[in-house]
């Protein structure tokens, strides 16, 4: 019943926060603000964790085959397919689930117990509307973005531990990273990019948003914006690699 | 004018309002006075919409709130202004921004007239030169006073205030209300105040309505306050031990 509940608050709240913007300047404003806020401020984290995965995945790919009849290539091959189809997109998710969820959650969290959502309400403003949509539309922007540069650096990082290492050579590597390329997946991973940005982002404004008490009622929310997103993010993952490879 | 009509309100079966009826008049300071946990919190909530009513009605200026579409709220809350118990002043904006902020959301004004507008409000609360300060920097009586210039930029018809000197000193507090009762006399606001300032009460309470256990215990004004006969009240008035000694002296 409790599940229903908040299911209901959390679909009438994902209708409030898909209203009409106030002022159409001030939207511009804000979603610039919130791109350079969720897209530019984790590109750092991502593209470091990227190089390591991709260097990471390489070694254990190396270390793995062994066999001299599986050709060395086999090694691009299988980083980039984890990269594009799993790495990338979920676990970098996941990731970004801890860092701008949790933000997410604080800040809306914070803005609900000093009342400046009651103050937004009361001028007649679409509360929701206002503080979530630019940071849902930026998400949706910078998401793919991300991403996309995720899967690049993780291949860097792959190819870079296998010249230094000699794990593979680099025309091996390059071989494999080519080899039976399907386009359609990188469509694949960027739409699932896409449902996990709008599921971190409005997951985490549902439990800043129905805050209630104080500083460590705040934290409470936070934990759970990663918690839900998180487990919301695998569920989905499945259902949707279940749809769209699964046959 | 602002009129509560046999308002209830009740949480899971828990009544906390009981059929409220008041009248806050223009051009006056209206008080709403109680104890912690007396519903007059609640009571506001309801009077502005952040809180519906079980049952009953509210009248602004006789057009009925309870009764309103979104749309027709949305457009009777441009003539709100609230000044709550915290401030809650937008904290990654410098006060300037908030000032503005009304005014980007729902006028027509140029750049220069929001500024100037802005520019006015700060002034009229003293607070012209922390225009670029950041909410919280400023002390507890400053960002009351930039949440009651806030609450004026859209020059209201209505301004609440959620208890205004609640954690300021003394005299600070007398500041605050005096320029709450300025502002009501100079632009004829229809002004309802939480408190449980018994200075504020005696010195600004133009209409008085006292609530206790969710019910108008009394209503009157400050002229009668202090002599009333009704025992609750006189409980809530008399709790502290500076003002029993007082009573006594008289």
């Amino acid at each position: 019943m409790n599940f229903f509940s908040s299911f209901g608050k959390y679909l009438q709240l994902l209708y409030f926060s898909l209203g009409k913007p106030q002022s159409w300047k001030y939207f511009r404003k804000q979603l610039i603000d919130e791109i350079a806020l969720i897209g530019l401020d984790s590109l750092g984290i991502v593209m470091i964790i990227s190089v390591f995965m991709g260097a990471v995945l390489v070694i254990q790919a190396g270390y793995n085959i062994e066999n001299p009849l599986i050709p060395k290539y086999t090694i691009g091959y299988g980083v980039r397919e984890s990269l594009i189809l799993e790495f990338s997109p979920t676990i970098v998710c996941l990731i970004l689930a801890g860092k701008i969820g949790s933000s997410i959650s604080s800040q809306i969290g914070s803005m609900r117990v000093t009342e400046q959502i009651d103050a937004l309400d009361i001028m007649g403003i679409n509360s929701a509307s206002h503080i979530i949509l630019p940071k849902l539309i930026a998400s949706l922007i910078s998401f793919p973005f991300l991403i996309i540069i995720s899967m690049m650096t993780g291949m860097l990082g792959g190819y870079g531990a296998a010249v230094i290492w000699n794990i593979v050579s680099a025309s091996d590597f390059i071989a494999g990273m080519h080899y039976y390329f399907y386009p359609f997946e990188i469509f694949y991973a960027v739409f699932k990019t896409i449902v996990f940005a709008f599921i971190i982002v409005t997951v985490s404004a549902y439990w800043g948003y129905n805050v209630q008490g104080g500083a460590l009622a705040v934290g409470r929310a936070s934990t759970k914006a990663v918690v839900y997103s998180s487990i919301s993010i695998l569920l989905s993952n499945l259902i949707l690699t279940k749809m769209i490879l699964g046959g | 004018m602002i009129e509560a009509r046999k308002i209830f309100k009740s949480y899971e079966n828990k009544d906390v309002l009981y059929d409220i009826n008041i009248i806050f008049e223009r051009g006056k300071i209206n008080q709403i006075i109680g104890q912690s946990g007396s519903g007059k919190t609640v009571l506001m909530k309801c009077l502005v919409g952040l809180d519906e009513v079980t049952s009953g009605d509210v009248f602004y200026d006789e057009r009925n709130f309870t009764k309103m579409s979104m749309k027709e709220r949305k457009i009777l809350r441009q003539e709100l202004g609230m000044v709550f118990q915290a401030g809650a002043l937008f904290d990654s904006m410098p006060l300037m921004d908030n000032i503005m902020f009304p005014l980007q959301m729902f006028s027509k004004m140029s750049q220069a007239d929001m500024i100037k507008r802005a520019e006015f409000c700060l002034d009229r609360v003293g607070l012209s030169d922390a225009g670029n300060v950041l909410p919280d920097e400023l002390s507890g009586g400053m960002q009351k006073r930039a949440s009651i210039a806030r609450a004026i930029a859209l020059n209201p018809k209505y301004l609440f205030c959620d208890e205004p000197n609640s954690g300021l000193d003394p005299k600070t507090g007398v500041k605050i209300d005096d320029l709450i009762e300025e502002i009501t006399l100079e632009f004829g606001i229809t002004t309802v105040i939480n408190t449980h300032d018994m200075n504020s009460v005696i010195q600004h309470g133009d209409n008085i309505n006292y609530i206790a256990e969710g019910k108008v215990e009394w209503q009157g004004n400050k002229n009668d306050f202090l002599t009333s006969r009704n025992i609750k009240l006189n409980d809530f008035i008399y709790s502290t031990e500076l003002l029993k000694r007082i009573k006594a002296r008289q």
